[in-house]
């Protein structure tokens, strides 16, 4: 039983290779993490992202369009051939999503070298942004150390003195306290590194309640954040010590955090409550349809597709000449949710940043909402190190 | 290519590598195939499965033969790669610099913890390579020059002194079809040997091994060893094979997968295991893209396979294998 | 550092040590029992933890939930046993990982089509919620409190049932003379239902308490199944005493290690060098605990001697 398959796979091979040439829609690849314990970030980003896809009626750039969603695991060498098999066997023109920067990492190099565009919907890893920046590669999110700077910049801007940081034990951890500190002047009293899948906190809390800092910083993305929010609300210290976050306190954490999460600080460079027509008919529309509030992820997300849109639609629907997909898609020809948006000549984009904080609706949802502007228009700290002009 | 030699074993011996070479021109046609419709996914998938099947044969030689079930086999298979990884930066990459020292690397971690893990029986042993699994785990997220808990890019392919002999997914799978070749023969050929009759001894009576004024220590030390190395062998070619080395290749959850393979297709015989990586490879590529549930068909099919004690799929192809005797 | 500190990291590491010795227990016992390796038990915890968030949900009383889902988990515990596990009992050690491991496989997976892959919230009971002063300024989560004194509950509870009752003997008779005990006419097949659906039931209530602190999540049983078979092995297997006995070590261990180790590095390393290469070393602290306990005793601390 075993034989035909082989030969059967070796067949299939050969039908594929040969109906490439006939039909010729718009192939998009969709990598996002759908299992494990992130899952919930990369649903929602999925999610946003085939949201505005069947806004415009399945077609990108009124193409007809074929999406193929494939599932990361969180595990960068399951992604590489994952996307070895998109670039290859199915010769997709554009690859999409990426919730993880190590998973962006890992693909960015068969990708790129392929010349097939790659557009995150999430990670912002700083190689690319900086002296690894390609011609090939859009952010349609932000740059990681940016959302870890808007709350050292809002510290700053509290006056407060002594700050605790926390992070899982990994290179974005690790980034983010660096971006915490760009703009923080104050002491950092202690940097409590944990490591990644940590389910308990309590050593590190019971640390934070006798170090009494004026505030703590952290990133626990997933089910970290949850794990951390519950037991930082427990240990009484939620209404002592202000809780500064970056992808903890969001949209896919709230569901299971609930009251607990309830006034805590967030980075973001979206919440569900910007006042623009676009983003209140995103937002009513995904509630709708998904019966969840979206998160940072899903913006994102829909954002992705609305720029490969837009970019389409400027060049008449073809990927072929890169140059004049690339020249579009660098215009960011769309009306992005989150408001003002441009792209900085390294891919990344040009935008404002908010402080936001958790709240619970009048309708018995947990959301985020806009407590403060930190920055307007930001560029990140790397597009100078960026050899494209 | 034993085709010639396999004349001259005894009957038994020449069943057994019926099939293995029967599995290797599958492998072979394979890609072929794959060539000939100028597939790379197809070529990339025929090497991740051989380089898999490899690992797991060099498991099932531990577990058929040596009685000893390790639960840490994902340890060596991640040293390996790491091998790859750490050695490029140092601008090291000749094939035949790197393979060999992915060898000694997953050797020298099993000699080494096999001194404690050895004294352990039983679910006691199962333990214990898993914690000594886990312990590389943590040490490869905490070397933070080479990526940490992320992992990095490798520097660059193997090359044979600066040829760039693994450019392609094709070159990858023929070396990794070659090498899952080589490493059947020298497997087989050792489990019929002295030394593996000794091993299967010490697997069901140890004390007749001692009477005999044999050290059965040494022995599932020297096994577990050689297991690991070629293991290191593995991991060292899929590094190569996807560019990139992660902790998560060290995950307790690779060691798990590894002996599913072996068991699904047989511990009785080496070449069961790589019946078992083609069946795991194979559900993976053909249920992914319908459901993000996949695991779930992957989980229902082992169940269904233990409880019906069909656990030996290999004797379901092919002719019967001899006298499953594992246990 | 103060000692309200120290107290405040031992208490934790009691908690965590009781947790890890519910879900033992019953790893440990079906062990005992019938010599049976089984993987799947973090899905118990897992499946205990959904089912009290779910009718904790739906009863809108944590008590009440509580009670129904320990029932439904000994209800899918016999369940599971029926279906899967006592075919299993009289296989080989591997064969028992691998059905077991699949049985991971489609459980999480399961739970994850019906729940969907977002963490469920188990809030915890109001009048718990806070933390109380032990002595002068020394706060103390009060749920961590109320884990402490329901594990050391169940902890007296299962020496009792162990040490006192006809069960028990049968269960310690099992694990050390199952032939004895089968030739008495004891139905082993039947105390192993009981025995592990009990376990079951046990974990469960591990995931139940754990849920108000930890994310309920499908892959939550999967880090602490691991380590709650170190508690197992490094206790001795079919040992309760030992399970209990390890699972305070390692709660301690790991606890300790997590909250000093860093601190402790600092002293010889950089700054920095210490922060980044603490986490590591912590958490193969227990591993390392692990290896130089079999090192010594390789049937564990409490263990039967190598046959």
């Amino acid at each position: 039983m075993l034989v035909p398959k082989k030969i059967l796979l070796g067949a299939l091979a050969l039908l594929a290779s040969t109906a490439m040439a006939a039909a010729d829609p718009v192939k998009i690849g969709f990598l996002s993490t759908l299992s494990g314990p992130a899952a919930p970030l990369g649903v929602h980003m999925r999610d946003g992202f085939m949201l505005a896809v069947k806004e415009l009626g399945g077609k990108l750039g009124g193409q007809p369009t074929e999406i193929i969603v494939v599932d990361d695991e969180q595990k960068p060498d399951v992604a590489v051939n994952k996307v070895k098999a998109l670039l290859d066997r199915d010769q997709v023109d554009v690859v999409a999503g990426t919730v993880f920067s190590n998973v962006l990492m890992a693909v960015s190099k068969p990708v790129l070298e392929n010349e097939t565009f790659l557009i995150s919907a999430n990670a912002g890893p700083s190689p690319l942004a900086g002296k690894g920046c390609s011609p090939f590669f859009f952010s349609a999110s932000y740059q990681n150390d940016q959302v870890h700077s808007v709350m050292g910049q809002f510290a700053q801007d509290k006056g407060f003195k002594r700050v605790v940081l926390l992070t899982p034990n990994y290179q974005a951890g690790k980034d983010a306290m660096a971006g915490f500190k760009r703009h923080f002047k104050g002491e950092v009293v202690e940097e409590i590194f944990t490591p990644l899948g940590q389910l308990d906190f309590s050593a590190e809390l019971a640390k934070i309640a006798a170090l009494k800092p004026d505030a703590v910083f952290t990133f626990m993305p997933g089910g970290m954040g949850v794990n951390l929010v519950k037991q930082y609300r427990q240990a009484g210290l939620a209404d002592t010590i202000p809780f500064l976050s970056g992808f903890t306190v969001d949209e896919t954490t709230l569901p299971a955090t609930q009251d607990a999460a309830v006034g805590l600080l967030a980075g973001a460079e979206w919440a569900p409550n910007i006042d623009t027509p676009e983003n209140k008919a995103f937002v009513a529309a995904y509630e709708k349809e998904y019966g969840a509030v979206p998160s940072l992820y899903a913006a994102q997300g829909y954002d992705a597709a609305k720029l490969i849109d837009g970019a389409l639609k400027t060049t008449g629907g073809k990927v072929a000449d890169k140059a004049a997909f690339r020249k579009a898609l660098a215009s960011a020809p769309f009306t992005s949710v989150r408001g003002a948006f441009a792209f900085n000549t390294n891919g990344f984009p040009i935008q404002d940043f908010y402080v936001v904080k958790a709240v619970k609706r009048p309708d018995g949802k947990f959301a985020t909402e806009v407590a403060g502007k930190v920055f307007v228009k930001a560029a990140d700290a790397y597009v100078g190190e960026c050899p494209i002009k | 290519m034993s085709g010639a030699a396999a004349g001259a074993r005894t009957l038994a011996c020449r069943l057994l590598a019926h099939r293995t070479v029967l599995l290797i021109a599958l492998f072979a046609a394979a890609l072929a195939a794959a060539w000939a419709a100028g597939s790379g996914h197809g070529a990339a998938l025929v090497a991740r499965t051989a380089l898999l099947a490899l690992a797991a044969a060099s498991l099932s030689f531990l577990i058929g033969q040596a009685g000893l079930v390790s639960f840490g086999h994902a340890a060596p298979l991640g040293i390996g790669a790491y091998c790859v990884l750490i050695l490029g930066e140092y601008e090291v990459r000749n094939i035949l610099v790197v393979l060999p020292a992915a060898f000694a690397a997953g050797a020298a971690f099993a000699a080494i913890t096999g001194l404690v893990a050895l004294r352990t029986r039983g679910i006691y042993f199962i333990m214990i390579t898993l914690a000594f699994a886990q312990m590389m785990f943590y040490v490869a997220a905490s070397l933070s020059a080479f990526g940490g808990d992320d992992g990095m890019a490798i520097a660059g392919r193997s090359t044979f002194f600066g040829d760039r002999i693994l450019r392609t997914d094709t070159q990858i799978a023929v070396w990794a079809v070659a090498l899952l070749a080589a490493g059947l023969v020298l497997l087989e050929r050792i489990s019929a040997s002295r030394f593996g009759l000794m091993l299967r001894t010490g697997r069901e009576n140890e004390a007749k091994l001692e009477a005999l004024g044999l050290d059965p220590f040494r022995h599932r030390l020297i096994a577990l060893a050689l297991a690991s190395g070629i293991a290191g062998v593995a991991g060292a070619m899929l590094a190569n094979q996807v560019d990139y080395v992660s902790p998560s290749l060290m995950n307790w959850h690779i060691s798990g997968e590894l002996i599913v393979m072996v068991v699904l297709g047989g511990a009785a015989r080496i070449s069961g295991a790589v019946i078992g990586a083609i069946v795991v490879v194979a559900l993976d590529e053909a249920l992914a893209p319908f459901t993000a549930h996949w695991k779930l068909g992957l989980g229902l099919v082992i169940v269904a396979a233990v409880l019906l004690r069909g656990a030996d799929i290999g004797a379901l192809i092919g002719r019967p294998a001899k006298a499953p005797d594992h246990g | 550092m103060s000692s309200a500190l120290v107290i405040s990291q031992l208490l934790n590491g009691l908690q965590l040590g009781v947790i890890l010795f519910l879900v033992a227990a019953g790893l440990t016992l079906v062990f005992g029992v019938m010599d049976f390796i089984n993987l799947a038990h973090g899905v118990q915890y897992m499946l205990g933890a959904y089912l009290v968030a779910t009718l904790v949900a739906w009863t809108g009383h944590f008590g009440l939930g509580l009670l129904l889902g320990l029932a439904a988990a000994l209800a899918l515990g016999f369940a599971m046993e029926f279906l899967v596990f006592r075919h299993l009992t009289r296989r080989d050690h591997l064969d028992q990982v691998l059905g077991t491991f699949g049985v991971i496989l489609v459980v999480t997976e399961a739970v994850r089509m019906i729940f969907g892959p977002a963490p469920l919230a188990l809030p915890t009971p109001a009048v718990f919620s806070g933390s109380i002063a032990l002595f002068e300024g020394f706060n103390y989560p009060t749920w961590r409190l109320v884990i402490l004194a329901v594990g050391l509950g169940v902890a007296l509870l299962l020496w009792y049932l162990v040490n006192r009752t006809r069960m028990g003997m049968l269960v310690r008779a099992g694990s050390t003379h199952p032939a004895t005990v089968s030739a008495l006419g004891v139905d082993i097949d039947r105390l192993f239902l009981c025995v592990f659906a009990f376990g079951a039931m046990l974990a469960g209530l591990a995931g139940a308490m754990a849920g108000p602190l930890v994310s309920v999540e499908p892959t939550m049983g999967d880090r602490i199944v691991i380590i709650a078979f170190v508690v197992v092995v490094v206790g001795g297997t079919g040992s309760i005493k030992g399970a209990f006995v390890a699972a305070m070590l390692i709660g301690m261990v790991d606890t300790l290690g997590r909250a000093f180790v860093p601190d402790l590095l600092r002293a010889f390393l950089g700054r920095s060098a210490a922060a980044t290469a603490g986490p590591a070393l912590s958490s193969m602290l227990i591993y390392l605990l692990m290896a130089a306990v079999l090192s010594v005793r390789p049937s564990g601390l409490f263990g039967r001697r190598a046959s």
